[in-house]
């Protein structure tokens, strides 16, 4: 009665089972396996764990796995604006339509989300001139951290994620 | 019969392996640490934005928004500069808890680090 393909079978769908889960559930790597923290560190146990935070947040597929501005428009969580009282909190609402994308559907930037977590003066007038079309700003300059690629590949979601800011099909005639 | 579970074992230690990486945007600090005596400092970003929106610290206490350009010493923590502005005891634990943040292995190099994450040429 032995059948041993039944354990091949078997071993791959377990394996299966378990990239499936790590794709969709998320996988938060344990802090004394995360190849930073030393495992024999009085921190570890001490330190939240990504997991514990960060499985509780809208889920993403990207970055942290963790749509962080649906965390935040939806209230799951609230982190504060600012430690001094007399400091502005702003927002701005305007959206910028960026044409010139080649081949690749159009981009637009929301101002909205990014100035839930920032302040204008994060961007503007150090590396974004606040003028539409004024911006020299390519994927290879992003890709080396410039403009966008400041915080988009470094702590906002990545560079893989093309179409979250190419959102706007063009017209076939180019218009 | 205990070939498979050996070969299951070890393809599973090999994924995980594989994938034991750093939380998106965590962030290696030993420009100093290390030459000092200490631990490196490890930086996750995770955990301080479901705390403090990103202008709270790149806005209001001054970090720059580059791995490496800001050079921060203990005294200034002690004076209530950067990371002081919260770590004094009241917002968050204070400088005497030396080993909460200085928890890195030994050797690391300084930058930011993270899986899930954007594999291209740049400077990150």
């Amino acid at each position: 009665m032995r059948k041993p393909w039944r354990h091949g079978i078997l071993a791959g769908a377990a394996i299966l089972g378990l990239a499936a889960g790590v794709a969709v559930a998320g996988y938060w790597v344990p802090l004394a396996r995360d190849n930073l923290h030393d495992p024999e560190s009085p921190a570890i146990g001490v330190l939240q764990e990504p997991a514990e935070a960060l499985s509780r947040l809208p889920p993403d597929p990207a970055g942290n796995q963790v749509n962080w501005v649906k965390a935040l428009e939806e209230g799951v969580i609230n982190p504060r604006t600012n430690l001094r009282p007399e400091t502005r909190v702003r927002i701005r609402e305007t959206e910028v339509l960026m044409k010139d994308t080649g081949e690749m559907p159009m981009v637009l930037f929301p101002h909205r989300p990014h100035t839930l977590w920032l302040d204008c003066k994060n961007c503007h007038e150090k590396y974004f001139i606040s003028k539409a079309g004024a911006n020299p700003i390519n994927m290879y300059k992003i890709l080396q951290g410039e403009y966008c690629g400041r915080c988009h590949g470094a702590v906002a979601f990545p560079l893989t994620e093309c179409k979250r800011c190419h959102s706007v099909p063009r017209n076939k005639d180019g218009s | 019969m205990k070939r498979w579970r050996m070969g299951f074992g070890i393809i599973a230690a090999g994924l995980l392996t594989v994938s034991a990486e750093a939380e998106y945007g965590d962030v290696v600090l030993n420009r100093r640490a290390e030459a000092e005596g200490m631990p490196p400092v490890i930086f996750p970003h995770w955990f301080h934005r479901i705390r403090f929106r990103c202008k709270v610290c790149h806005y209001e206490l001054g970090f720059e928004m580059r791995a490496g350009s800001n050079v921060v010493t203990m005294q200034d923590i002690i004076d209530g500069k950067f990371c002081g502005m919260c770590h004094n005891d009241e917002i968050a634990w204070g400088t005497e808890n030396c080993e909460l943040c200085h928890s890195g292995k030994p050797g690391l190099k300084s930058g930011i680090r993270g899986g899930h994450s954007t594999k291209g040429p740049g400077v990150w």
